[in-house]
């Protein structure tokens, strides 16, 4: 490091080393970022990147290391006193509260006289001047992710920062609203704001930072300029080999194994999403993918499909032609229904049951149950099957599912519900939060079971999943869904325009 | 039939005070996301000590100040165990109902049976004189007022100042309150103190003003209807305001029906105030919508900063 660098670093972190009980997240990290300059931070998962935001946002103290803010040693002992430096957050599950409006929710994050008038004023400037349209008046439970992003991004904004943090802020962004967020912070940049922005998308990396520091682990494993680098090398960097390869078996159609026929239901939730007239067909060997943002009544969906919700007409949902609308989650799965739900703890498996007991949940089916009693013997051959199958590293049967990391529990859940061979499996988010290497590994398992013609349905929010593994893809938005294309017929750009209703037709005018 | 009429709207306003004061103390600390089920021991122990303050020969006010503080003792004692020690706070709140109970009582065998004298009614020039109305709602005790004045403070304060902002701020979601810097744990700290501290004014009320005298279990479950009220009327303090006179109403009426002798049963009158405050507000706040969007969304969640 020379001395000139030194002087002119708007952030510097010098051996920051964070240890909880059990693991080290942040070991000895050194860092370096210059005024203006969008700074990569890209890691897999557990890699240690939140953590090390946390410690520059004052949330978390380091264990050891020294903080340079402009040159000068710094302790940020709060939120507070990063903010008063200069250090603004957006994060990436939004600190927003939902019952309060725009304008109030900015006010909390700022200091300074109580005017939410003259404050309202203020959010419709900087929102003008960055293209970031929000109205301030209104309850953030009814804006739109995107529009949430906004009221965050504002808010750090109208704090004048020298420093952005973004953590992985496109998780949960249209295409078109991805561009747009670029545009912003690009100008931010070119006005002298240091931009930190962490992902685990390496295109995005390539496309707008000037410099990325690769973690994994907890250690900083390169350096690059990440315009030279290609996915490959990046990949390399990040998960340490290359990336793994997918393949796909020429598949045909069959019968028809799931139908959707004009499903409507009101929603009872005041936030809730209703559907209406959903029609859809999931054939035998076939993979149909359902794209949208959450909170277009995927949870809706989800929940009516899988029996969570029963219908009011039983012919709206028909599993291998045989009407199941009004038939409970349990008896749709008898009649060969998987489910594979979107949050993995809470729904998929109970966090503190071990995966052994979190088998018999779904697959008592496989003969795991005798009158009352449980068969402990089989129930641990399930599991173990299903460990050593699908690749799940744990201690073993009797590990809570909450001590496994997501990847390998989401290993053990699609597992569970592959080894039942069902007919039709309806998976939700299947890699949300999952490292790149079980990501890929889940993929091809649901590519080698629709070879074997099983019908199976994937709703995700990451477009590029989708066009991987699905032969059609169809959107939801606000309750209704689009026709489903092949995915010869359409491109990521028409899926996202389709994603994105409001937040595109902006998009483009910005 | 007119002084009638005043006699018994005033009768209202005085039986519902206590319920005011106790349930906007509980709405505060409610609206910061902490539950204290210890309302009816709150102000028990508020009602025990300012009537004994008054008894031994101090004036009304310090009378008033000793229910506050006493409530607000007991309300540290649960803050300390549920946002401190982690302990559950529906088990906690539980535990300091049925303690406040127990301390007022023994407490109060000293006291029994003694009475004292309340608070001097207090015309408003003018205004107490409109008909029927003027005399029910301009010829009170100090109390009275000052529980109308509480009502509008806490509506300003909740919805007019950065102090509201913040406390629905962290009722609602304490980690996105940390997330941005604010000291939930204080914040709540103190909404659970100043919760106790009116729950001990409520109390005061009943034992040096409404019935000055001490009788042991004289709040008679009132805690619990002011417990009711704050979620009935979904956290907002104009409905609490109308659950609690529609309570007091439905107290004063019971009296004079029994008194004029009508045939059905005292002890099925004396269930009517209940009955009644709880079918109303469970009717006029049914909606989903606005239930959501008033209830602290972290009520009853401990919270613990990273």
């Amino acid at each position: 490091m020379t001395i000139a660098l030194q002087q002119h670093a708007r952030l510097r972190l010098q051996g920051i080393t964070k240890r909880y009980p059990g693991v080290v997240a942040n070991d000895s990290v050194d860092l370096t970022v210059m005024p203006g300059e969008i700074h990569a931070i890209l890691g897999e998962n557990g890699a240690g990147k939140s953590t090390l935001m946390k410690m520059i946002y004052g949330a978390v103290r380091p264990d050891a290391g020294q903080i340079f803010w402009d040159g000068h040693p710094v302790q940020i002992a709060s939120p507070m006193a990063a903010r008063q430096l200069g250090i603004g957050m957006v994060f990436q599950h939004f600190s927003l509260f939902e019952t309060l409006t725009v304008v109030e929710n900015v006010a909390l994050a700022l200091e300074g006289k109580f005017d939410l008038t003259s404050l309202a004023s203020r959010i419709e400037d900087v929102s003008d001047r960055y293209g970031l349209s929000i109205e301030p008046h209104r309850h953030v439970h009814s804006l739109s992710v995107g529009e949430r992003q906004r009221v965050e991004i504002v808010r750090c904004l109208l704090q004048n920062p020298k420093l952005l943090i973004m953590d992985e802020p496109t998780s949960v962004l249209t295409p078109q609203a991805v561009i747009r967020l670029f545009i912003t912070l690009r100008q931010l940049a070119s006005e002298g704001c240091s931009i930190l922005y962490i992902s685990h998308k390496l295109d995005e990396i390539r496309q707008l930072c000037d410099r990325a520091t690769v973690l994994r682990s907890g250690k900083v494993s390169g350096e690059a300029n990440p315009a030279e680098e290609t996915p490959a090398t990046l990949a390399q960097l990040m998960i340490g080999t290359s990336l793994p390869e997918m393949s796909r078996q020429p598949r045909t159609p069959g019968e028809v194994k799931l139908a959707i026929k004009r499903l409507t239901r009101q929603t009872q939730d005041p936030f809730g999403v209703s559907l209406a007239q959903v029609r859809l067909d999931v054939h035998a060997g076939e993979i149909v993918g359902i794209a949208g943002v959450s909170g277009n009544g995927q949870a809706e969906l989800m929940a009516a499909l899988s029996g969570e919700q029963t219908l009011a007409d039983k012919h709206m949902v028909l599993l291998d032609g045989q009407p199941v609308g009004h038939l409970d989650a349990g008896s749709r799965r008898n009649l060969g229904l998987g489910f594979v739900p979107e949050e993995r703890l809470g729904r998929g498996a109970v966090p503190d049951m071990s995966l052994a007991e979190n088998a018999v949940l779904t697959a008592h089916r496989q003969a795991l149950v005798q009158g009352p009693l449980l068969s402990m013997g089989r129930i641990r051959q399930f599991a173990l099957q299903c460990i050593s199958s699908f690749g799940v590293k744990c201690a073993g049967p009797q590990a809570p599912a909450r001590s496994l990391s997501g990847g390998n529990l989401q290993k053990f859940i699609v597992g569970r519900e592959i080894l039942q061979s069902p007919h039709v499996l309806i998976v939700a988010q299947p890699t949300w939060g999952v490292d790149v290497g079980a990501a890929t590994f889940i993929r091809q398992q649901l590519l080698d079971l629709a070879a074997k013609g099983v019908a199976i349905l994937v709703v995700s929010e990451e477009l590029e999943e989708l066009f991987q593994i699905c032969d059609r893809i169809a959107v939801l938005t606000g309750g209704t869904l689009s026709e489903a294309k092949p995915v010869s017929e359409t491109t990521i750009e028409e899926i996202g325009m389709l994603m994105g209703g409001v937040d595109a037709q902006e998009g483009e005018a910005a | 039939m007119l002084d009638h009429t005043t006699a018994l709207l005033a009768a209202t306003m005085a039986a519902g005070t206590p319920l005011v004061y106790a349930a906007l103390g509980e709405l505060i600390t409610e609206k910061s996301g902490v539950v204290n089920l210890g309302v009816e021991g709150m102000m028990l122990v508020g009602a025990i000590a300012a009537f004994a303050t008054v008894a031994s020969g101090n004036s009304l006010l310090a009378g008033v100040i000793a229910g506050g503080l006493a409530g607000m003792l007991l309300a540290l004692v649960f803050a300390v165990l549920t946002l401190t020690l982690m302990a559950n706070q529906y088990a906690t709140g539980l535990a300091l109902s049925i303690f406040g109970i127990g301390l007022s009582a023994f407490v109060g065998k000293a006291w029994l049976g003694m009475t004292v004298t309340g608070f001097q009614k207090v015309s408003i020039p003018l205004l107490s004189s409109i008909p029927v109305l003027g005399g029910a709602l301009f010829q009170q005790d100090m109390m009275v007022y000052g529980s109308i004045a509480l009502f509008a403070l806490i509506s300003l304060v909740l919805y007019k100042t950065k102090t509201g902002l913040l406390l629905r701020a962290v009722g609602e979601s304490p980690d996105s309150a940390h997330a941005i810097g604010y000291p939930v744990v204080r914040i709540r700290y103190l909404a659970t103190l100043a919760g106790g501290a009116l729950c001990g004014v409520g109390g005061a009320y009943l034992s040096i003003v409404y019935t000055p005298m001490w009788v042991e279990n004289m709040v008679a479950g009132r805690g619990w209807i002011a417990l009711a009220l704050t979620v009935f009327a979904t956290w907002r303090p104009a409905r609490i305001l109308l659950g609690a006179y529609l309570f007091g109403g439905m107290t004063s009426l019971q009296f004079h029906a029994q008194g004029l002798g009508i045939a059905i049963s005292p002890y099925l009158l004396s269930m009517l105030p209940y009955l009644a405050t709880i079918v109303v507000l469970v009717v006029i706040s049914r909606n989903p919508q606005t239930i959501r969007l008033h209830a602290p969304a972290s009520l009853g969640k401990p919270f613990r900063p990273n």
